[in-house]
């Protein structure tokens, strides 16, 4: 029997007399194993997107973020830190600001889902979305999906909030750019837009 | 940054999580609420489970419950709704700060109370608050649910009472009735939002002289901590300004400072600084409302 250098018994070169036998037995343990993979490791999830419903197959370890943005082509949420903490990845699960890139897409299974992409569209933006073009409220853009929808969350709490409520209720989100000055004149102005054009 | 592989099972109900916990006693097994502490830790391989039994859509585990001496409230409620509470801002009020003191909103919206508890991180916000409210821990096994307090239940660092076949269900927190106040007062790390420290306090007054008081930290030690020579030197003194503020010069005495938290963001001699004056904030604040 062959032995390895530290003199432990290898197993035999050749198991079967016929060569045949060792092929297809490997094939099938080849197969086998395939499926066990398979089997085990993805799941179907039912989500809607933005008012359009998707069935995807993803592996428990797939993140919401990429299930979105890798799967279904939603590149509204963006991959920032990945540690729970910048919040370029927020996104509205069931109506809750999240960040998507702590929560396993498994989980959002039967979950509706927001991303920028249902705010507006490019032919007629969002309230604050124009809000925080008109105040400057962003540079790179990075950070502004998260911060459009934690700023459309919050303004539903708190129609008609105060600087300082804002700057806490957007704690969640970074902007490494241009500082958070004209972010929250851009709140302001969307809270007073919103008012407005629901006023009327 | 994708976690490793491993397996996913949704728990339909809390004793087909412990019936999952029983027969796969031979894997890495952990249990999945809001995964705000677990996730951070899979990713960067602090933890490497092969198998998430997945509770967070157990309604069942989820809500406050309003109880004849203080709240229920289910392991799979969020930070959120704890943190807005009226209810328990009124009554139970360090406990509400505390929640409101996590993190930010997103990670309000997600992260549970019961993964908060049974994570037992040193630097978490509730853990101190629900050691000075005398809460306890609801825990589910194969035997049923079996009820330990606060202070039984933190071990150490991310070490608790919970054993391998069970899961938190519950928290039970009192109401601190008519006559007492209590707050919750936090230095929060600039870069993780955790406590460098916490103070949470419950004083009870009659007539002007503190009958009771409950003073614990979190982010101190590996565990949430009751400063016992605060807690002395406040029974039977009076409820002014002064008096709080001499009680809470006392706050490293009762702890083992050679063995207290050491980080980037404080030393052990700095936090125990740091314990005295959000003792003191959290005491003043607390006996100006009494």
């Amino acid at each position: 029997m062959p032995v390895n250098r530290r003199g432990a018994a290898l197993a035999p070169a050749n198991r079967y007399n016929d060569p045949y036998q060792a092929l297809t037995t490997n094939i099938i343990t080849a197969f086998s194993l395939l499926l066990h993979v398979t089997a085990q490791n993805t799941t179907t999830v039912d989500v809607t997107v933005n008012g359009s419903e998707h069935e995807l197959e993803v592996e428990p370890r797939t993140l919401l973020v990429h299930a979105l943005r890798e799967e279904l082509g939603y590149t509204g949420p963006k991959v920032g830190c990945e540690s729970t903490l910048c919040g370029a990845c927020t996104v509205r699960l069931d109506g809750d600001v999240v960040k998507s890139c702590t929560v396993l897409a498994v989980q959002a299974d039967g979950a509706e889902i927001q991303t920028v992409e249902g705010l507006g569209d490019d032919d007629e933006l969002h309230p604050i979305q124009r809000s925080f073009q008109e105040e400057h409220g962003l540079q790179c853009g990075y950070c502004t999906p998260g911060m459009l929808l934690s700023t459309a969350s919050f303004l539903e709490e708190n129609p008609d909030p105060t600087r300082e409520e804002i700057r806490e209720a957007l704690e969640g989100n970074i902007c490494r750019c241009t500082g958070y000055h004209n972010i929250v004149n851009a709140v302001e102005e969307a809270a007073d837009k919103l008012a407005t054009e629901e006023a009327r | 940054m994708y976690p490793p592989q491993f397996d996913h099972e949704t728990a339909e109900s809390a004793e087909h999580a412990v019936e999952l916990l029983e027969t796969n006693d031979d894997r890495d097994v952990k249990v999945l609420a809001g995964g705000h502490s677990l996730i951070p830790m899979m990713k960067t391989g602090l933890a490497t489970p092969d198998l998430l039994i997945d509770i967070s859509r157990l309604s069942e585990l989820s809500g406050i419950e309003r109880t004849d001496d203080g709240f229920e409230i289910g392991a799979t409620t969020n930070y959120a709704p704890v943190a807005k509470s009226d209810e328990l801002h009124d009554e139970a009020t360090a406990f509400a700060e505390a929640a409101e003191n996590i993190g930010d909103r997103q990670v309000r919206n997600r992260g549970t109370v019961g993964g908060n508890i049974a994570h037992a991180d040193p630097a978490s916000d509730l853990p101190a608050a629900l050691l000075a409210h005398g809460g306890s821990v609801t825990i589910t096994g194969s035997d049923g649910d079996r009820t330990v307090d606060a202070d039984e239940f933190f071990y150490g660092m991310y070490e608790t009472d919970v054993g391998p076949a069970e899961l938190v269900t519950s928290i039970t927190v009192p109401a601190h009735g008519p006559n007492a106040v209590s707050t919750y007062e936090k230095d929060r790390s600039p870069a993780s939002g955790y406590a460098i420290v916490g103070v949470a306090v419950v004083l009870e007054a009659d007539d002007g002289t503190i009958v009771d008081a409950a003073v614990t930290a979190n982010g101190a030690m590996d565990r949430p901590s009751r400063l016992s020579a605060v807690e002395e030197a406040l029974e039977g003194s009076e409820a002014t300004e002064a008096a709080v503020e001499a009680a809470a010069e006392r706050a490293g005495e009762s702890l083992n400072t050679a063995m207290m938290m050491s980080d980037q963001d404080a030393s052990p001699e700095f936090r125990e600084q740091k314990l005295k004056v959000y003792s003191k904030r959290a005491l003043t604040r607390a006996v100006s409302q009494l």
